[in-house]
């Protein structure tokens, strides 16, 4: 009975130590998140018209939109990825991508200019892109 | 309906010492104090045996803030209502263990009891900043 | 005779996941009296009801902890439609029902891991959490956050799981059982975990009743009282029975959390053979009015919560009573006589979750 515990301690020893690590070696590998990660925000700014539904839904207040400014801000670090404003978007430009965003010393306020779509019955010029 | 919930109004302090240690002697245990303001205090005590559940409630007027403590029946009640005395501000005689307000250490003494029932504008504008 | 002298454990201490101080009176080595004090991380949560609206209230209850902050979020949805009289659909009950027992797979596992770490075994308490690491992938896959999920809504919940994402899950905690099998055994058997573990803090079957314990300390010392059993999301339709070990120390509850990570894989497998097709929410309109106390099971015990709508969007009192909150009474009873070498491994077998307990 005594050497059976000295082989079992040996035979875990030997898979740990020559087997694959249980870390990443992460500055090296990038990590791979998955479809459903909820990082951040994204915004297709052609898509905007200013409606402002996104604002009065966020339950932090991390969105603001500037409507004479034509101006989409977010402050990152407030955001708690409810996806409030996804849902409730009528144009449906606003996304939830699976990458987190970056960490910052300084808090900042992100800023989207945006270009309304052209009204129905006015030009034949495509909107210009951001 | 998940489960029935029965909720007796008790007049006076002492049907209430009355009525908990009835509780005691045929086998609940204490679930939890909790206290509310509304125009009042109301001091709720919940007891639960073989997942029954029994709920006695109780009010104190906000003049005179003051109650009679449950803990020479239940002895573990020392701590739920420290807690009330530190938050609302409420006088508990007859404790077991009183830590005389520094059961919780914070600085304000007894914040909820201003929990104001409407919201203002200047408290949304407050917290867009 | 010998003098009385006071000693201060915490709120900083090597072995405690979060601030909690206990003064000790100790008279040659052995423990006289212990008296608790909280409030290091008291942050005022449940004033935050006249601020906010009652649905974005869910945010705050999640955030309230983060080991448990599935069911907090849980508790509070359940009780508002309870007050608002909503039926949520069936398939929104039984995928939290199979997040919860995720939950509680994955806090008892950190437990087991903390333990080993207050018992100077650091190497299980690494083995340990890197078991875990497999249902926090589940987690992210399924909900989107490690953490905190944002998964429940008045109403029901805002994802669903397929069917062949749940057969995955299945296989996947399967694995993970295999995995877990020999670190569960070295709990169940090693000499010097017996030793450390084994009458130590003895709560006897009367005080444990009396002094108001919750969870595995209550069911560790031989009372059978899960509040599973009284049949909220879809609990009803499974089938299982409480946990109970009689020896009444510290590891009959170390026992009880090891047999209830395999009570929940089998509960797992019950739900996703009997989970019905369905929507996953339900439209609420409206604003609750009227009152309900919502009692459910988390890892670490029994939480009630209690909740006042007079029919306006804000609440009138939301109140949380955590399961640490009820287990510091028997703690001070199970600290009176014990050797101070033993006091880090007492106050860790009721599993301490102190932000839950001061919001």
């Amino acid at each position: 009975m005594a050497i059976n515990p000295f082989v079992k301690m040996t035979s875990t020893v030997i898979k740990h130590l020559l087997g694959p690590t249980a870390c990443k070696m992460y500055p090296v590998e990038k990590p791979v998140f998955f479809a459903n990660t909820r990082g951040h925000i994204g915004i297709e700014t052609n898509k905007c018209i200013l409606c402002t539904l996104c604002a009065k839904k966020c339950p932090t207040y991390a969105i603001q939109v500037d409507k004479p400014g034509k101006a989409w801000k977010i402050e990152r670090t407030k955001c708690i990825m409810c996806l409030a404003c996804v849902a409730s978007c009528p144009k449906k430009c606003l996304t939830s991508e699976n990458q987190y965003s970056a960490p910052v010393t300084v808090k900042v306020v992100e800023t989207f200019n945006i270009e309304p779509p052209p009204p129905p019955k006015a030009t034949e010029t495509c909107p210009g892109k951001e | 309906m998940i489960e029935k919930q029965e909720t007796v109004v008790i007049a006076s302090q002492d049907e209430l010492l009355k009525k908990v240690a009835e509780m005691s002697s045929s086998g609940f245990r204490l679930v939890l104090i909790s206290c509310t303001k509304l125009n009042h205090f109301q001091i709720d005590y919940t007891f639960d045996k073989n997942y029954e559940f029994k709920n006695l409630r109780f009010y104190v007027p906000v003049e005179k803030p003051e109650m009679k403590s449950i803990s020479s029946v239940f002895m573990s009640a020392f701590t739920y209502e420290n807690e009330i005395h530190d938050l609302f501000g409420i006088e508990v005689h007859g404790l077991n263990i009183n830590y005389g307000g520094k059961f919780y250490r914070i600085n304000i003494k007894a914040p909820f009891s201003t929990l104001k029932k409407t919201v203002t504008s200047a408290a949304v504008e407050e917290g867009k900043k | 005779m010998p003098k009385r002298t006071i000693i201060p454990f915490g709120p900083q201490h090597p072995v405690l996941p979060e601030p909690i101080h206990l003064d000790l009176a100790i008279r040659d080595e052995k423990v006289v009296e212990a008296i608790p004090s909280l409030g290091f991380i008291h942050r005022g949560l449940e004033l935050l009801v006249d601020k906010k609206d009652f649905n974005d209230m869910a945010f705050v209850a999640e955030r309230i902890c983060g080991i448990c902050s599935f069911i907090h979020g849980q508790g509070y949805c359940q009780g508002i439609e309870e007050i608002m009289n909503v039926q949520i659909p069936d398939r929104a009950k039984y995928l939290r029902t199979i997040w919860a027992e995720l939950s509680r797979i994955h806090s008892h596992i950190l437990w087991l891991g903390l333990a080993a770490d207050a018992a100077g075994f650091e190497s299980l308490f690494m083995h340990s959490w890197r078991v875990r690491e497999k249902i926090l992938d589940i987690f992210e896959e399924t909900t989107g956050g490690r953490v905190i999920f944002g998964v429940n809504k008045v109403g029901g919940v805002k994802k669903n799981i397929e069917n062949d994402v749940l057969e995955r899950i299945v296989r996947t905690l399967k694995d993970m059982e295999a995995e877990f099998k020999p670190l569960a055994n070295v709990f169940i058997d090693d000499y010097s975990i017996k030793h450390r573990f084994s009458n130590v803090g003895m709560l006897s079957k009367e005080d444990a009743y009396k002094l108001g314990a919750v969870g595995p300390v209550l069911r560790g010392s031989g009372v059978s009282i899960d509040m599973r059993k009284i049949g909220y999301a879809a609990y009803k339709e499974l089938n299982f029975e409480p946990i109970v070990e009689n020896s009444c120390d510290c590891y009959a509850r170390t026992i009880v959390r090891v047999r209830e990570v395999y009570q929940s894989v089998d509960l797992i497998k019950q739900a996703v053979d009997k989970i019905p097709e369905g929507p996953t929410d339900q439209k609420v309109t409206g604003f609750p009015n009227g009152e309900f106390f919502s009692r459910l099971e988390q890892p670490r015990g029994e939480v009630v919560y209690y909740m006042r709508g007079n029919g306006t969007k804000n609440l009138d009192r939301y109140r949380v009573r955590t399961p640490t909150f009820a287990n510091i009474a028997p703690l001070v009873k199970m600290l009176e006589g014990c050797d101070l070498a033993d006091v880090p491994v007492i106050i860790l077998t009721i599993d301490p979750c102190i932000s839950c307990t001061e919001r």
